[in-house]
């Protein structure tokens, strides 16, 4: 459960841009959360909507962009599908994670006097 | 009107962030990786659920390479200082991070255990994690190396269940091996499930109680300390200070 240390994290992050912005509330916070990011989307909203209570986000929706794991061959692009052997059938080069692994804070939607 | 995107709304503002979470914590791994490098330092985060053998791990290790090279560890737990007394007690100096309720080591909490006099001579530097499979894949904390200890009796299908810590593996340690007469354990299906999460399989079998297997991990350790060594930098100094409470 390190989705509350993550929220922590987030608030952290969220907080530095307010206070440069002179926020008074957060409305919205968009994230991007890879499928193979290690980070629960629903645990991470739930944890959001506790630590959230007392703070400029206490009013603020979240919506979570879920990415799915898509695997390519490191050398020659070809796409490996998830859940195969993570090896490229033609050129026998490891496969490289393109996207799925993300844990981004995409954007804020913040009330500015 | 709203003078970024022209919403209509004078008070609402999109704010582009663009950024990773974990952004501060990424820094602080970045600094450790400056520590580890400037001072030619291997560390090794030493990851895997708890009882699967990373502590018998290293102090098979640490028997193996007495006299040979300076090592130290950084022992994880919610509680107790049990793990670093063991390791103290094989012959390696070790310093506890009890971390209360939190389910993983963080860069900064390494840092801190940096500061610890007893790990200042450590060329070979073991960070023994919380006994997890899932939150200490999440955290960076400047190791140059991931290794996951996973024992037999955990069963093969722990990599497709838990793969982000797998995919993040650079080595995966099967511990408890003399156990397998005993078991239903079968290792090619563990290898063929790990090939489905692990670009690059690294894998050795070992037992720490018989040794069996172990030369491998040692060989594998000593490569990677003799490449630390050709990389290490003339100078000794990182470029910045810290603060007083060594935060």
């Amino acid at each position: 459960m390190h989705e509350y240390s993550l929220v922590q994290s987030l608030m952290e992050r969220i907080a530095l841009e307010a206070t440069a912005r002179h926020a008074v509330a957060v409305h919205r916070v968009r994230l991007t959360i890879g499928e193979l990011s290690g980070v629960e989307p629903d645990l991470l909203e739930s944890a959001f909507e506790i630590v959230r209570e007392g703070t400029l986000c206490a009013g603020a929706s979240i919506e979570i962009l879920r990415v799915a794991a898509r695997w390519e061959c490191a050398q020659c692009l070809a796409p490996i599908a998830a859940g195969q052997v993570l090896q490229c059938g033609a050129c026998g080069s490891p496969a490289r994670l393109v996207e799925g692994g993300e844990i981004v804070l995409d954007q804020l939607e913040m009330e500015v006097p | 009107m709203c003078e970024t995107c022209g919403c209509g709304d004078p008070h609402l503002v999109p704010v582009e962030v663009q950024d990773r979470i974990l952004s501060v914590n990424d820094r602080q791994a970045a600094h450790n990786r400056e520590h580890f490098a400037a001072n030619g330092v291997l560390a090794i985060n030493l990851m895997g659920s708890p009882g699967s053998g990373k502590t018998a791990v290293l102090e098979a290790t640490a028997r193996a390479f007495a006299g040979r090279f300076r090592t130290g560890a950084i022992a994880g737990d919610l509680e107790t200082e049990r793990d670093a007394d063991r390791l103290r007690a094989a012959g390696i100096p070790a310093h506890a991070i009890t971390t209360g309720n939190a389910c993983h080591l963080d860069a900064g909490m390494v840092h801190r255990a940096l500061h610890a006099d007893s790990l200042h001579d450590a060329r070979l530097l073991f960070v023994e994690n919380v006994g997890n499979l899932v939150c200490p894949a999440v955290y960076d904390l400047g190791q140059a190396f991931n290794v996951v200890a996973l024992s037999v009796t955990e069963g093969e299908d722990k990599p497709l269940k838990y793969p982000v810590m797998f995919r993040k593996a650079d080595l995966v340690l099967v511990t408890k091996t003399d156990l397998l007469p005993y078991l239903d354990f079968r290792v090619d299906t563990l290898l063929d499930a790990l090939s489905r999460v692990m670009p690059a399989p690294a894998v050795f079998q070992v037992s720490s109680r018989t040794g069996a297997g172990m030369d491998g991990w040692f060989r594998w350790l000593e490569g990677r300390l003799a490449a630390t060594d050709g990389a290490r930098p003339q100078h000794q100094a990182h470029g910045h200070s810290h603060p007083p409470d060594g935060a």
